[in-house]
C-alpha cells in the first residue's frame, strides 16, 4: 500500500522569533519539506517616502534612520550624499574622514550583529550573540560619545556631519582597533570549524551565480556568490579610493559563505579605519555652508553606497522648493529576498530559517 | 540489604500490623524521594541559569535573594500564578492528561536510583531494564501534547519528538548491554559494588554513547529540536500555560536528573569514593554531568532532523553493536581490568576516527 | 568608476534598431516610448558591448500630466551605467509592459509601484498589491490622492 501525504499550509507568522522583525512567510510543507513559499510583507509599511515629500530635506534624515534600523548611519549618509549630488555641494575633508569612520564603524556593527543571530537561529541559545554584542557594546559607546544615541542617530547631515568628535573618541577608537583582531580570532576558532554549523549550513541554500546577478542582488549576498561587486572599489564615493582593502568574495553561494564573508568584511573594516584614523586631519570644517531650508536647483540625482546589508540608494528628483519632488528610497533587502524560493524549495522547515537569516534582511527596509 | 529493607524489619520486630509494616516504608520512601527530587530540581534549575550565564558572559540572575538562589521559587510562583488556557479547538481531555503523562514516568525512574549506600525505594533485579521500560512511556506523552493542541507548530515538533526518542532507544540500550556484561548483573546496586574501577575508564565507547544517547532523549541540546525555540516556537509546548506548563518544565530537569543519576549509577560508581559520605559524592557527580549538559547547551548548535537520524542509525547504532560485541568477547575471555581500560581507549579511539572520516552529517536537499 | 554612458550615442543606435522607439536623450538617461520598451531593454540587456544584465532600481515618479518610469541599468562587466525611462500619459488605466522577463529584479519593484502608483505592468506573473492590505482603495504615492 503506498504511504500517500498531503502537502499542508504553515503560516510562519508575523509574530516569530526568527523573522527578524514582521515578516510573514506562507509555506507549503510535505511532511518537513518546503515545497512552496510566499513571502508576504507590508505589516511595517509607515510610507516614509510619501512622508518625504511634504518635510524639508534635513527633516529626512531621521526618517532615514528608521529604514535599516541596525545601520542608520550608512541610510543617513546615502540619503545626504542623493541631495548633495542634486544641489551639487561639496563636503569638506575632515567631514569626509568622519562619514567614512562612521560608516565603517556601523558595518562592523551591523556585520557581529547579523552573524551572531544567523547563529541564533541555528541553534546556539544566544551565545554568540552575547559574545558579538560585547564589542558592540563599545561601538555603541562610542556613537553615544558623539551624537548622544545608541540605535538611531541622525548624525550625518546635508554637506557633512552634525557634530564634531569630543575629546575621548580617538583614544576610544584606536583601542577598539587595537582589540578588535583578536576578538575576530576568537570568533573564528569558535566558529568557523564548528562541526554542526558546517554540517548545516555548507551547500545549504545555495543561490547561483547568474540567479545572484538577475535578481539584482547586492551586499554580502551577491558577493558570496562569486561576484565581484563592491561600490567601495567599482564606484568609489566619498575617500574610499584613497585607502587600501580587498573585496572578499565567496565561491558557492551557500550560507556558509555569506557567513564567512561577513566575517572577512569585518576584517576589511578594521583596516580600513586604522587608515582612515590616521589619514584624518586634526582640524577642518564638518559641515559645508548649506542654508536651514535648503533650495536645490531642479533635476534629480541618485545617491547610493555600499551599506552592510546591500547597495541602498535614494533617488530624489527635486523640483526647487525646500521639501524633495519624490523620494524613492532602493531597499537592497527586499531585492535580496527575490531569490528566496529558489534557495529554499527542496530542503526543510529548519533550514528555512536559516536561509533566511543568512540574508540578514531588516524589516524597516523592506517596508518603508 | 537496603534502608528501607532494614526500616521494615525493624517495624516487623516490634509487632506492627502487616499492612503498617508494608505501608509505612513505601510511603515513607516516596516522600523522602519527592522531597530529594524537588529540591535538586530547584538547585538545578538555579545552577544551569548560573552557569549559562558565565558560559555567556554575563552574570545569571543575581536579584532574587543573595546570588539569585530565590530565582527558582520565583519561577515556580510565577507559572503558578499564570492563567490556563486551552485553545478553543483543542482536544480537552488529552490535553489534559499529557503533562502528566510526560511527568510520571520521570518520578517513577527514581525508585531505582541509589542515592546512597542503600538508599533505594526498592532494589529490582532488573533495574536498568526497568529504567529504560519506563523512560520510554514520556514519548507518549510528548505527542498526545503535540497533537491534542490543534496547532500544526506542536505537530511539526510532536513528528520530530517521535522520531528522535525512538530511534535513540536502540544505542542506548545496546550500551547498557556492556555495562551488564561486566557487572554480571541488571541490578543497580550490584553494578556500583561491582564498580572498583568506574565503568567509564572500562567502557568509554559505552559511556559516550550512552551520553549522546540520554542528551537525545532529554531532548537538549544540540538535540533540542523539539523545543527549538528559534523555528517552531516551543515546539510541544507551544499552547500550555500554566501549572500544565510547570509539569513540562519540572519535567525537564527531572530527567535530566534522573539520567545525571542514572550515568552517575552505571559509569561512574554511584555512590563510592573516598572520605566524603557517599551522598555528598554522588551529589557531586550528578553536578557534574548536570555542568557537562550546560556546557553542551551553551556551546551547540542544533542539529536538523535529518542529521540526527542518521546521527543515530549511521553513527551511534554500529559502534554500539560493536561496543557490545568487543565487551561480550573481553568477558568472556576474562581479560584483567587494566588491560580492558587500555584495550578499551585504544579501539574506541580507532572506531571514532574511522567512523569521522566516512560518515558526514550533511546532504539533504530532496528534488521536488 | 562607474561611468554613465553616452546616451547620444545610445540614443542614435537605438533609433536606427527601433525607429521610433527614442523620444528624447538628456544628459545621462535616455527615453524611450512605452510601446517599444520591452524590444529596447532586450537590446539593451543582450547586446554585447552594452551587457546591461544587472537592474538596479526601477520606480516611477508622478509629474501630474504624466507618470514616469525611471529604469538604472548597469553592465557588471564593462562597468557602466544607464538610466531608462518611460511615459504613462493615461491615469486611469495605466499599463507599461513589464520587464521580469528580462531581469527578475523587477519583479517585487513593479509589484510596488503597482500598488502604491497604480500603473499595471503587462506580463507580469502576479500583479497585486505589495506593501498594502489587498481591499486598500487608492494609490497613495500618487500626487493627487492626499
Amino acid at each position: 500500500m503506498a504511504i500517500r501525504t498531503e502537502p499542508f499550509y504553515l503560516n510562519i507568522g508575523p509574530q516569530h522569533p526568527s523573522t527578524h522583525g514582521v515578516f510573514r512567510l506562507r509555506v507549503t510543507l510535505d511532511g518537513e519539506v518546503v515545497v512552496g513559499l510566499e513571502p508576504i510583507i507590508g505589516y511595517l509599511h509607515r510610507g516614509i517616502e510619501k512622508l518625504a515629500e511634504t518635510r524639508t530635506y534635513t527633516q529626512n534624515i531621521p526618517f532615514t534612520d528608521r529604514l535599516d534600523y541596525l545601520s542608520s548611519m550608512t541610510n543617513n549618509l546615502a540619503y545626504c550624499m542623493a541631495v548633495e549630488k542634486v544641489g551639487a555641494i561639496k563636503v569638506p575633508e575632515r567631514a569626509e574622514y568622519l562619514r567614512i569612520i562612521f560608516s565603517e564603524i556601523m558595518r562592523i556593527s551591523s556585520h557581529m550583529m547579523a552573524v551572531g543571530f544567523f547563529l541564533n537561529d541555528l541553534g546556539a541559545m544566544m551565545t554568540p550573540v552575547l559574545y558579538m554584542w560585547r564589542e558592540r557594546e563599545k561601538i555603541m559607546d562610542m556613537f553615544e560619545m558623539v551624537c548622544g544615541q545608541r540605535l538611531l542617530y541622525n548624525y550625518m547631515r546635508i554637506g557633512g556631519v552634525s557634530q564634531d568628535l569630543p575629546e575621548a573618541f580617538m583614544p576610544a577608537v584606536k583601542k577598539f582597533l587595537a582589540e578588535m583582531p583578536r576578538y575576530i580570532d576568537e570568533y573564528d576558532q569558535l566558529l568557523a570549524q564548528n562541526e554542526i554549523l558546517l554540517a548545516r549550513s555548507k551547500g545549504v541554500g545555495i543561490l547561483p551565480r547568474d540567479t545572484a546577478i538577475a535578481i539584482g542582488a547586492s551586499g554580502p549576498v551577491l558577493r558570496a556568490s562569486g561576484v565581484k561587486w563592491d561600490i567601495r572599489k567599482m564606484d568609489p564615493y566619498s575617500l574610499y579610493d584613497r585607502f587600501d582593502f580587498e573585496v572578499p568574495i565567496g565561491d558557492s553561494g551557500d550560507c556558509y559563505d555569506r557567513y564567512w564573508v561577513r566575517m572577512l568584511e569585518i576584517r576589511q573594516s578594521v583596516r580600513i579605519l586604522e587608515q582612515a584614523v590616521a589619514q584624518i586631519p586634526e582640524k577642518g570644517p564638518i559641515r559645508a555652508d548649506v542654508p536651514q531650508f535648503f533650495r536645490p536647483p531642479r533635476g534629480e540625482a541618485y545617491g547610493y553606497i555600499e551599506a552592510p546589508k546591500g547597495n541602498i540608494g535614494f533617488y530624489i528628483v527635486s523640483d526647487g522648493s525646500i521639501a524633495p519632488y519624490r523620494v524613492h528610497i532602493y531597499p537592497p533587502t527586499l531585492i535580496n529576498i527575490t531569490a528566496l524560493q529558489d534557495m529554499v524549495i527542496g530542503w526543510k522547515v529548519a533550514d528555512l530559517i536559516i536561509i533566511f537569516g543568512s540574508i540578514d534582511v531588516v524589516l524597516g527596509e523592506i517596508d518603508r | 540489604m537496603t534502608l528501607l529493607d532494614q526500616f521494615q524489619l525493624l517495624l516487623k520486630a516490634e509487632n506492627w500490623p502487616d499492612w503498617a509494616v508494608y505501608l509505612t516504608p513505601a510511603v515513607a520512601g516516596i516522600l523522602l524521594i519527592i522531597v530529594f527530587i524537588l529540591t535538586i530540581v530547584i538547585v538545578f534549575i538555579w545552577w544551569e541559569r548560573r552557569l549559562l550565564g558565565r558560559f555567556q558572559l554575563r552574570t545569571g540572575p543575581n536579584r532574587c535573594g543573595p546570588e539569585g538562589i530565590f530565582q527558582p521559587i520565583a519561577t515556580a510562583i510565577k507559572i503558578l500564578l499564570k492563567e490556563d488556557i486551552v485553545p478553543e479547538k483543542a482536544d480537552k481531555l488529552i490535553h489534559f492528561m499529557a503533562p502528566v503523562i510526560v511527568f510520571v514516568p520521570i518520578l517513577l525512574i527514581f525508585a531505582v536510583i541509589p542515592i546512597s549506600e542503600g538508599a533505594i525505594l526498592v532494589d529490582l533485579n532488573v533495574g536498568i531494564i526497568y529504567v529504560i521500560a519506563i523512560s520510554s512511556i514520556s514519548v507518549i506523552g510528548i505527542f498526545m501534547a503535540a497533537w491534542a493542541s490543534n496547532n500544526k507548530y506542536s505537530l511539526i515538533a510532536g513528528m520530530r519528538a517521535i522520531a528522535q526518542m525512538v530511534s535513540y532507544e536502540i544505542p542506548v540500550v545496546l550500551s547498557l548491554v556492556g555495562v551488564a556484561l561486566v557487572a554480571g548483573s541488571f541490578s543497580m546496586i550490584k553494578i556500583v559494588e561491582a564498580q572498583a574501577i568506574p565503568y567509564v575508564l572500562l567502557q568509554p565507547l559505552g559511556f559516550m554513547i550512552f551520553f549522546l544517547g540520554c542528551l537525545a532523549e532529554m531532548n537538549r541540546c544540540p538535540f533540542d529540536l523539539l523545543e527549538a525555540d528559534s523555528e517552531i516556537v516551543a515546539g510541544y509546548h507551544i499552547e500550555y500555560s500554566g501549572m500544565k506548563f510547570a509539569m513540562f518544565y519540572l519535567g525537564e530537569y527531572g530527567i535530566a536528573l534522573a539520567y545525571a543519576g542514572v550515568i552517575a549509577t552505571l559509569f561512574l560508581g554511584g555512590w563510592q569514593g573516598p572520605l566524603l559520605p557517599p551522598i555528598i559524592w554522588f551529589l557531586i557527580k550528578v553536578f557534574g554531568i548536570f555542568s557537562v549538559i550546560v556546557w553542551m547547551r551553551a556551546t551547540l548548535p542544533r542539529l536538523r532532523v535529518d542529521q540526527l537520524m542518521s546521527f543515530a542509525w549511521k553513527f551511534l547504532l554500529p559502534m554500539a553493536v560493536i561496543n557490545m560485541l568487543i565487551i561480550a568477547i573481553e568477558v568472556l575471555v576474562g581479560t584483567m581490568q587494566w588491560l580492558m581500560i587500555i584495550l578499551n581507549f585504544g579501539l574506541a579511539a580507532l572506531l571514532i576516527l574511522l567512523w569521522s572520516r566516512l560518515f558526514t552529517l550533511g546532504g539533504g536537499r530532496v528534488e521536488v | 568608476m562607474t561611468v554613465a554612458i553616452n546616451c547620444e550615442e545610445i540614443g542614435k543606435k537605438l533609433q536606427e534598431v527601433f525607429p521610433g522607439s527614442v523620444v528624447s536623450t538628456g544628459k545621462a538617461d535616455i527615453l524611450v516610448d512605452a510601446n517599444m520598451l520591452q524590444q529596447v531593454a532586450g537590446f539593451l540587456k543582450s547586446t554585447a558591448g552594452l551587457d546591461f544584465d544587472y537592474l538596479t532600481f526601477l520606480t516611477a515618479v508622478d509629474y501630474l500630466e504624466y507618470m514616469e518610469i525611471v529604469y538604472r541599468l548597469v553592465s557588471l562587466n564593462h562597468n557602466q551605467s544607464l538610466i531608462l525611462k518611460t511615459r504613462c500619459y493615461s491615469r486611469e488605466n495605466p499599463v507599461v509592459p513589464s520587464v521580469v522577463s528580462l531581469w527578475r529584479a523587477a519583479y517585487y519593484q513593479e509589484r510596488e509601484i503597482f500598488d502604491l502608483f497604480g500603473i499595471k505592468f503587462d506580463g507580469h506573473p502576479d500583479m497585486r498589491r505589495l506593501l498594502l492590505w489587498e481591499g486598500f482603495v487608492g494609490h497613495p504615492l500618487r500626487r493627487d490622492y492626499l
